[in-house]
């Protein structure tokens, strides 16, 4: 709806209601009694229908809006839609979402698997590493009798075999948890979808205010000139999750800000 | 400090709690139990024998600000070390949970050293 569009609007709307105004008036001035209810009734249903257009169109704006939100980045997802399906996407969204969340943790998992798994490798390489090398160096200091070295000739054997093993299995592992951050294209194509569903929401709640004030001016209802309360401040402290803008003077930069805080309160 | 104390993890993310549980056996720690929020975490503690808690704030159900709360007015419980991990940056919110009578307070994200750091603080300090 351009601004074009509503003003000419507006001035029909106008038009409309001058003529039947006049025509009223007319009645009146005529003492045409019969015709005056029909006249004022006439004036009343222009009214009424120019709003009923207005929000009309406001609705069906809106309803486009969140109809038109699909935020489905490659249709292979397996949910079953059928094509050409014109239901609100909107409980489509919070599915979305939650499969943001899924993915994410599935990720994390994998990560952590990987993880809980590589580390006890790089423990044991470098255990058996260290007793070697205590060994190596009592060789290299003719500190060995043979038979001692002959077991030292076996163990370095196995241990070449063993970390030959040992980082091909690490590698592997890397690269899953490598792997494991697709998750972060995902997502963000589909949160990229919900915001920009957020501000088409946004833009046409914009445009609903806008109409609101129309209609009030058109129907003469009174604007409710007290402006909002602003909520009271909630005696307890309410959780927040993470602060977006960290440059807010209320929130603090980061752990040394904390420690800070801290400290200028006796910890 | 005893690396056998027993210490209990509070959060409402597994990913989270996974990554706390792995830091900590990194630190030495190795008895730890896991709460996914306050009101579960409450009769853990007050039936468990737990030497230490660490816990998120923002949780569904009872949040960690009220779990630390209703630690410390419980007579069994009110002197257990507690240390907060939580994305909670506003400063109110950490002048609400030092005067509630935190021990240490992280915030996310976080470190390995942050957090080794913070507990060899309460402990050092509670002796």
């Amino acid at each position: 709806m351009s601004g074009t569009d509503q003003e000419n609007m507006s001035d029909q709307v106008w038009d409309d209601l001058k003529t039947r105004a006049q025509a009223l008036i007319q009645k009146l001035e005529e003492g045409d009694s019969s015709n005056i209810h029909t006249a004022i009734e006439d004036l009343n249903a222009a009214r009424d229908r120019n709003i009923y257009v207005e929000v009309g169109k406001l609705t069906r704006g809106l309803h486009e809006a969140i109809v038109n939100f699909d935020i489905d980045p490659s249709s292979s997802v397996e949910d079953g839609e059928e094509d050409g399906e014109q239901t609100s996407q909107m409980t489509n969204a919070q599915d979305r979402l939650d499969y943001v969340i899924n993915l994410t943790q599935t990720s994390a998992d994998k990560t952590m698997d990987m993880v809980e798994e590589g580390i006890p490798i790089a423990g044991e390489i470098h255990d058996r590493a260290q007793a070697l090398k205590v060994d190596w160096g009592r060789l290299q200091r003719r500190e060995m009798a043979p038979e001692e070295f002959r077991d030292l000739y076996r163990r370095m054997d196995e241990f070449l075999e063993f970390s030959g093993n040992s980082s091909s299995l690490l590698s592997e592992k890397l690269n899953t948890i490598l792997l494991a951050q697709d998750f972060q294209d995902l997502t963000g194509q589909v949160i990229k979808k919900v915001i920009s569903l957020v501000q088409e929401v946004e833009e046409s709640l914009v445009e609903l205010m806008r109409v609101a004030g129309q209609v009030e001016e058109l129907t003469g209802m009174v604007r409710n000139t007290d402006e909002p309360k602003s909520p009271t401040k909630v005696a307890s402290i309410e959780a927040e999750g993470p602060q977006v803008k960290t440059d807010s003077p209320d929130v603090v930069t980061g752990q040394d800000d904390v420690d800070d805080l801290l400290s200028s309160l006796g910890f | 400090m005893d690396k056998d104390m027993k210490i209990l993890i509070v959060d409402d993310f597994s990913t989270m709690r996974r990554i706390i549980k792995n830091l900590l056996r990194d630190l030495g720690f190795t008895n730890t139990a896991e709460a996914d929020d306050g009101s579960t975490a409450l009769p853990m503690l007050q039936n468990g024998n737990f030497d230490f808690l660490v816990t998120d704030w923002n949780m569904p159900g009872m949040t960690g600000i009220d779990l630390l709360k209703a630690v410390r007015a419980d007579d069994r419980l009110k002197n257990m070390p507690i240390l907060m991990v939580t994305a909670e940056a506003k400063r109110e919110q950490i002048v609400e949970a030092a005067q509630a009578g935190v021990n240490g307070y992280v915030v996310k994200p976080f470190t390995a050293a942050v957090l080794k750091e913070k507990i060899e603080k309460i402990f050092e300090r509670i002796g």
